[in-house]
């Protein structure tokens, strides 16, 4: 057995805590030993909250994360209130304070900043410490004192009008006092905001009463030993008995240096967060990787995530390869999201911009190839959670750019900002979640989205919640929400996007569930994994898939769609909706027959026999004579018609005999989604056809419009227009070259109109119509594989592929016990 | 899967694991009880209480895997061994001790579950 591995950090803040919680979550087969230096005398805690420590919003124990005791649980020695003095790295060992040595396989450095101290005449005294009065704003510590100071304080003057100096400034006016705020730049916030941005919040903190001196350099303290007011490089001055030094963050490198590591404005690390010594790592905000120094919270918890999985073995190749950097915050009351640039590359970047300073409004877009570049959003906290996502996917953004500032939602004006929801207010309307279940979430320790859905089941049912559900979420974290990995794997269980997953299973040649699980997610087979898994081997391999029914849904076990009873639900395939009175008996006759409750006309033309219990299914299958209408499937449903030509006074095409070949042809076609289609015979539309997956739509001249991307359900949404053609065939063609696009490369569960939206129109386009990819051959020929490939599976009636496939009690306990009394004796 | 104690009572017979196919499961009357008994794809068997405490759904129906079982209705997780809710706070649902003897036949520990 190998030696355990011991693993030091030095840090116990924002990074190096977080390093610690990933490490021990994954401790799996390397279970190394940890042991943790942080110079405070505490747990960790949320620094990002200390402002609201200092404005009293909150209590100093609600920002701890992780008290004493934690460490303990965990068996994770920290040594609190121990410095760090020196790093041998000859003889793998650290020294702290006294006598303290501890020696190491992997050093985490993870010592964070320093609040930069201008030269400032006066700010320290002869020993070097602050005046009495000056304070940074950066621990705990510095809270408690700038709080202790401030009751026998009026004025106070805040050096910095950059985030940290906004915070400080928030917290004192809390406190009572008057607050100046002096910064040197020509606007506030100069880092994230540009000109026109940095005026809005000018004009809303000064109406909440804070003085800005801008373009002012303090060049001296004044007062003997306590601090009195401050001197400006113009002569000025600015009576003040309270001054806090929030003038920027420097990387806290003297440790490294000190050791001999390359060291540049942080340490220097590389995509394995490896410093130039391979058994020693830095991650946060001491840390500069690829010429980049990250002071924001989430950049470093993917850092901190990215080591632990290769400390713990989980993935030792795991790499870290920067950040898209956004973030949401409260500045003074004010809402403010800001993403990616700042400024606007004039030659390549279109700017939409909208300022209303009066009501502290400012949003901006930056645009580029079509994508978000860069946002900054104040006052408007609605519309930042559709930029994030934006952003965060690289998404194309629709054409109509003021959708995005001033969102619509379908019939009811303007979406309520989050801020103003009642905690009452019900934001799941299929799960019953309220608001105030999902910020009690949030606040018991759900630390990510899907977390706070799964302990609340909140967004699990229609999904229409989803974004708002979001945006409660996060208003409730205040930005420290965790982004969950598994967000982007295609299905939970298997921790790989579609296009790893979709490359590994051929590499590999997987071709049933159950060995896709073995081969790539450590033998742990995933029930809620399983029906995508199925779908996409099932996509990849057609034939040669090796089809295993326990990873099917049971409605795709028996072909029927299971009711509230448990019983099933049958609808026979009427192609287009288009029947016969033949066939219209039958169906009256099996309803005799079974006295089946309900005979229903569904929303896709089709007819519905309702309250059918699964023993009786392959009779009822049988007796009917028809095909399986796929009323349950992930994938082609339906094809809805009106009457076209044939006997309407309108119709200018076809649309019964394309809508009943379109059926014909893409029947049992599974998808990632369910696919509802349309086809109407003229622009009045009566078969809603511009709201379907795909839908076509006979113009005059005998063409055809091809809808893309719509829906009316959860979710309503006009298609999009993909192209116009002349014949059926182009419309079978292309409906059936977009339906293979989507099978290889829609997400999961993703319908449509998510698919068309993430990957763009435009882009859609391009791959379906124009063969921009050269992959359109391609396409058409998975696509006619599939099309070939289809068996109605009520033919199972006769065959079923196990005795019992459609039983449910399959035998009697037979035995020596005399069971019922035995049974019931144990209630 | 169960202490050998409760194993070595010899339970009632429900006839050959083969009723039941692999990674799914299937419902036993067993006196005036109905048992749900699934078998797992790693050879195990796991024996519960038949209805989802939820809305009723049929466990038996539901997907099998990392010995759990989730509820064709609504997506409630149960942990096969434990009975316990996984997830949610659903009341648990009751598991019996069940065993594969040599015959292939599938065996019900009910007596087990009086000793527990």
């Amino acid at each position: 057995m190998k030696q355990t591995p011991r693993v030091v950090v030095i840090g116990n803040g924002m990074a190096g805590a977080r390093f610690v919680e990933e490490l021990v979550r994954r401790r799996g087969e390397v279970q190394p030993d940890v042991v943790m230096f942080g110079d405070e005398p505490y747990g960790n805690y949320n620094r990002i909250l200390l402002s609201g420590v200092l404005a009293g919003t909150h209590q100093p124990e609600d920002v701890f994360l992780n008290p004493l005791a934690w460490y303990h649980e965990h068996d994770v020695t920290l040594h609190a209130g121990a410095r760090v003095t020196r790093i041998d790295r000859e003889a793998r060992r650290v020294y702290a304070g006294g006598d303290l040595s501890v020696p190491y396989d992997q050093l985490i450095i993870a010592t964070g900043s320093v609040p930069f101290i201008p030269p400032i005449d006066g700010l320290r005294g002869p020993s070097g410490a602050l005046a009495d009065g000056a304070f940074v704003f950066r621990t705990l510590d510095d809270c408690h004192e700038i709080v202790r100071h401030a009751k026998q304080s009026r004025r106070a003057a805040v050096i910095g009008g950059g985030l940290l100096g906004l915070e400080a400034a928030r917290g004192l006016l809390e406190l009572g006092l008057d607050v100046h705020v002096v910064h040197l730049m020509p606007h506030l916030m100069d880092v994230q905001l540009d000109r026109p941005a940095g005026r809005v919040l000018e004009l809303a903190l000064t109406q909440m009463g804070v003085h800005l001196h801008l373009e002012k350099a303090t060049s001296g303290v004044l007062g003997d030993g306590r601090v009195a007011g401050l001197r400006f490089s113009d002569g000025s001055t600015l009576d003040c008995d309270l001054v806090v030094v929030a003038a920027g963050i420097r990387p806290n490198v003297a440790l490294a240096a000190q050791a001999g590591l390359d060291v540049g404005r942080g340490v220097i690390v590389g995509d394995d967060l490896a410093t130039s010594d391979p058994h020693v790592f830095a991650i946060g905000e001491c840390s500069e990787h690829r010429g980049q120094t990250y002071g924001l919270v989430a950049p470093l918890w993917e850092q901190a995530r990215v080591l632990a999985e290769r400390l713990a073995g989980v993935s030792p190749d795991a790499t870290y390869e920067g950040s898209r950097v956004s973030t949401k915050l409260k500045v003074m009351e004010v809402d403010l999201a800001v993403m990616g640039v700042k400024e606007a590359d004039p030659d390549l970047d279109e700017v939409v911009t909208y300022a209303e300073p009066s009501r502290g409004l400012y949003k901006k877009l930056i645009v580029r190839d079509g994508r978000l570049a860069g946002a900054i959003v104040m006052g408007d906290g609605t519309i930042v959670p559709t930029l994030l996502q934006a952003f965060d996917r690289g998404t194309t953004l629709p054409d109509d750019r003021s959708q995005l500032l001033f969102p619509r939602t379908a019939g009811d004006g303007q979406a309520p900002s989050v801020q103003s929801i009642a905690a009452a207010t019900q934001v799941c309307n299929c799960n019953g979640v309220t608001k105030q279940q999902l910020v009690d979430a949030v606040r018991n320790g759900c630390r990510t989205l899907k977390a706070v859905c799964s302990a609340t089941r909140a967004a699990t049912g229609c999904g229409s919640c989803a974004t708002l559900v979001q945006a409660v979420v996060e208003d409730a974290a205040g930005g420290s929400l965790d982004v969950d990995p598994a967000a982007h794997y295609y299905v939970p269980g298997v921790p790989m996007a579609k296009t790893e997953l979709v490359a590994a299973i051929r590499e590999h040649e997987l071709r049933s569930v159950s060995a896709v699980f073995t081969a790539l997610a450590g033998g742990r087979e995933d029930a809620g994994s399983k029906p995508g898994l199925a779908s996409l081997l099932k996509s990849m391999w057609g034939a040669a898939y090796e089809d295993e029914r326990d990873a099917r849904y049971i409605n795709d076990r028996v072909h029927a769609n299971i009711q509230k009873d448990r019983t099933f639900s049958v609808v026979p395939r009427i192609y287009g909706g288009v029947t016969s009175a033949a066939e219209l008996r039958r169906i009256a006759d099996v309803a005799d027959k079974y006295q089946v409750p309900m005979v229903k006309i569904t929303g896709g033309q089709r007819i519905d026999l309702l309250g059918i219990r699964k023993e009786q299914l392959p009779h009822v299958w049988k007796d009917l004579g028809m095909p399986s209408g796929h009323a349950y499937t992930k994938g082609f449903r339906t094809c809805k018609t009106c009457v076209g030509t044939e006997f309407c006074r309108y119709g200018v095409g076809d649309s019964t005999g394309l809508g009943v070949a379109i059926e014909r042809r893409f029947q049992g076609i599974e998808a990632p989604a369910k696919l509802k289609l349309a086809t109407a015979g003229c622009p009045r539309n009566c078969s809603e056809a511009t709201t379907k997956d795909i839908g076509a739509v006979a113009i005059e001249g005998g063409r055809w419009e091809i809808y893309v991307g719509g829906a009316a359900g959860s979710r309503v949404r006009k298609g999009d227009l993909l192209v116009t053609v002349d014949t059926h065939d182009e419309v079978m063609r292309l409906t059936g070259r977009f339906m293979q696009y989507y099978r290889e490369h829609g997400r999961y569960l993703e319908r449509t109109y998510d698919f068309v939206e993430r990957l763009g129109l435009d882009h859609v386009r391009a791959v379906v119509v124009d063969d921009a990819e050269g992959i359109a051959a391609d396409l058409d020929r998975a696509m006619q594989e599939s099309v070939d490939a289809y068996v109605d599976p009520w033919l199972e009636a006769d065959t079923p592929v196990h005795p019992a496939q459609f039983v449910d009690v399959v035998g009697a306990g037979a035995g020596p016990a005399p069971i019922a009394t035995t049974m019931e004796a144990v209630r | 899967m169960s202490e050998p104690s409760v194993l070595d009572v010899p339970g009632i017979g429900l006839g050959p694991a083969s009723q039941v196919p692999v990674g799914e499961g299937r419902l036993f009357e067993v006196g005036s009880r109905t048992v749900a008994v699934f078998r797992l794809r790693d050879g195990g068997f796991r024996a519960t209480d038949p209805w989802c405490p939820h809305r009723g759904g049929p466990l038996a129906d539901g997907l099998v895997g990392a010995g759990t079982v989730t509820c064709p209705f609504h997506g409630y997780r149960f942990d096969l061994s434990s009975g316990c809710a996984v997830g949610h706070d659903c009341p648990p649902i009751a598991t019996y001790p069940v065993s594969l003897d040599a015959a292939g036949e599938l065996r019900l520990h009910v007596e087990g579950v009086l000793r527990d």
